[in-house]
């Protein structure tokens, strides 16, 4: 069984009296512990297609499994569930709460699993250890680089020890040391047995991944093992 | 358990945004500060004046009927009151004869003036006239020495009681008893003092002295107009009392069968009814203005909060991302919304309690911990349903939609 497994999936928006086919049906299966990038030239469906991936949304059609669960007819409780317990997210803007912590900002997936405080607490200061910011645990993203802002956004989305870590763009607010910084993270946590997908329109990005899945006008244009 | 994380969670959440935004909080929050003051004002007052109006009735007597020349409350037209006869101390103790035990009979006329001893002076004094069985008729207690006594009073001697504010007010050091003192220059001597009897609507009693009735005939008024008190001894045979008096009134007034009363029968029911009416009245008063107060200030709410929701749209799109369901936002913005009120509830209280401090200069006015507690209830009600809306917007956002805001 894949832990994720995705068939003929699309996604239309209504615009006015237009629809726009984001994504057109898209098929893939991704297997636990590997490391896959999604490419793409904008407006392709990068986005959509993680959106959908990440239970952020639900797909005009097509099924989407995972870990054996159908999740394209759920409600939106439901996915909030599966979010909060098998999805990390990583943002291109980091998406840190700018006046709380980096603890508290790690805490967050905790909270809503209703993990008591203490026990939350400590898992955050694991998760932020994990990525190397032990030092920076009470600062706030505004005394933080952006190096540092996207650990503390890694270590958010590790803290639940979630199946999936997706990450939109990690790197496009990042100048090219501190990115390469953080791919060297991903690198170390997929060695660790994470299942990581990065969405990236740049190549070096993308090569870091040991698999790349091509997206063209919202379909599957290359599915390929790198490496 | 996990219902509780998420309340403490949002609480904090609440107080963190209320502390970042201290100055919209603030403004947000002033209507509610206003509905919430003038509210606990009025409660505070109307329980107070409640208070105070007990006191006068306990002072009047529930079993205690008044014959005077007018009537209490509305009703009877006020030019055939006023072309009334007074009523004399001829035709008061001819009543009083024909009164048997074990109801008592007092009659008593008041007027104001200054009384004096040395170079002390206590003016707006009520001055009373009262006959031996006053004491008992209207519940004086004597603190010092004794009341007036019948022979005095048949004797139009010049002694008087002094009222517990008032003999501390000429005799702030020593006792009163047999020292003589000006009443609008007439000279009496003080043979008792009375106990204090507590705050009144119309006066205050414990600033009162009191002489004999037939001395201050004597003294101030050649014609008086005298009120009856009698007290049946039995508050049940209050009317049957009532209608008794009424005709031996009319015979000792010499009023033919078929014409009509020409004085009025009161008791306390009078008074009970004019005062519900009255609280009444204020209490709709007060209670429409604290209503448009804080449907005013409700609105203010609703539109901070939407405020902020539009300001944290994006926020509320990353705490989805990370797992929070709908009920954990709503619930977020509802208690966003219910600290703002409670804090200006709290502000209301800090405000009105010195307006009580000077308000009990007339009347026994505490903020008691039951309206305290009703204030602070209707400030978090009111945050929780001028929030609602706004709570449930944000609830509602598509997580997408949120995350691509800017
Ligand atoms: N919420 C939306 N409403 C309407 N159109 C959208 C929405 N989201 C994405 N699109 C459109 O769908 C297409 C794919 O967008 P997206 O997945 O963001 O591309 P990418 O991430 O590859 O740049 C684009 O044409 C975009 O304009
Ligand atoms: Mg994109």
């Amino acid at each position: 069984m894949s832990l994720l497994r995705i068939r003929n999936i699309a996604r239309s928006y209504e615009m006015g009296a237009e629809t726009v086919h984001a994504l057109r049906g898209v098929s893939a299966d991704i297997e636990k512990g590997e490391y896959v990038a999604i490419m793409g030239p904008s407006g392709s469906g990068k986005s959509t297609l993680m959106n959908l991936l990440g239970c952020l949304d639900s797909p005009t059609s097509g099924s989407y499994e995972l870990n054996g669960t159908d999740v394209s007819s759920l409600d939106e409780n439901a996915l909030s569930d599966i979010r909060n317990r098998e999805i990390g997210f990583v943002f291109q803007t980091f998406n840190l709460l700018p006046r709380v912590s980096a603890l508290r900002n790690v805490e967050l997936p905790l909270i809503y699993a209703g993990i008591p405080r203490d026990e939350r607490r400590e898992a955050a200061r694991v998760a932020l250890e994990q990525v190397n910011l032990s030092d920076r645990m009470e600062h706030r993203p505004n005394e933080m680089s952006g190096g540092q802002r996207q650990r503390v956004a890694i270590a958010r989305a590790l803290v639940n020890q979630p199946s999936i870590l997706l990450a939109d763009e990690p790197t496009g607010n990042l100048d090219s040391t501190t990115g390469t910084e953080i791919l060297g993270l991903f690198h170390s946590l997929w060695k660790k047995g994470h299942t990581i997908i990065v969405v990236t329109h740049e190549e070096e990005v993308a090569l870091n991944a040991r698999r790349i899945l091509r997206i063209r006008d919202g379909l599957l244009a290359s599915d390929e093992i790198v490496k | 358990m996990k219902l509780w994380h998420e309340i403490m969670e949002n609480l904090r959440i609440a107080l963190e945004s209320v502390r970042t935004n201290k100055l919209r909080s603030f403004l947000a929050t002033l209507g509610i500060v206003i509905g919430v003051f003038t509210a606990t004002l009025m409660a505070t007052a109307i329980t107070g004046l409640g208070k105070a109006f007990e006191n006068s009735i306990s002072a009047i007597g529930s079993d205690v009927i008044y014959i005077q020349r007018f009537n209490w409350g509305p009703s009877e037209k006020w030019w055939k009151v006023r072309a009334r006869r007074p009523i004399s101390l001829v035709q008061a103790r001819r009543l009083a004869e024909r009164v048997a035990p074990p109801a008592t009979v007092s009659y008593e006329s008041g007027m104001g003036g200054t009384v004096k001893y040395l170079d002390r002076t206590a003016s707006n004094v009520i001055i009373m006239g009262n006959v031996a069985a006053s004491a008992e008729v209207r519940g004086l207690s004597v603190q010092e020495g004794r009341f007036l006594s019948e022979a005095e009073v048949d004797g139009e001697r010049p002694v008087c009681v002094l009222g517990h504010d008032l003999a501390e007010r000429l005799f702030p050091y020593e006792s009163g008893l047999g020292a003589w003192v000006k009443v609008n220059d007439r000279r009496y001597q003080v043979v008792g003092t009375l106990e204090k009897m507590g705050e009144f609507i119309f006066a205050n009693l414990d600033f009162q002295v009191i002489i004999p009735v037939t001395r201050m005939i004597a003294d101030f008024t050649r014609e008086p107009d005298l009120t009856i008190a009698v007290k049946t001894g039995d508050a049940a045979a209050l009317d049957e009392v009532q209608e008794e008096l009424r005709w031996i009134m009319r015979t000792v007034r010499g009023i033919d069968p078929g014409e009509e009363d020409d004085f009025s029968v009161n008791n306390q029911n009078a008074l009970l009814d004019m005062f519900g009416k009255f609280t009444a009245v204020i209490g709709t008063a007060g209670l429409s203005m604290t209503g448009l107060a804080l449907l005013v200030g409700g609105i203010g709410i609703m539109n901070v909060m939407f405020v902020s929701v539009t300001e944290r749209t994006r926020e509320i799109g990353v705490r989805k991302a990370l797992g929070a369901k709908r009920r954990a936002i709503l619930s977020q913005f509802l208690m966003e919304a219910a600290v703002i009120c409670l804090l200006g509830g709290v502000a209301a209280l800090a405000l009105a309690w010195p307006v009580t401090l000077v308000m009990q200069k007339w009347l026994p006015a505490t903020i008691s911990p039951s309206i305290a507690m009703i204030a602070l209830a209707v400030s978090a009600a009111t945050g929780l349903i001028a929030g609602f809306l706004p709570a449930w917007r944000a609830a509602r956002l598509n997580p997408v939609d949120a995350l691509r805001s800017e």
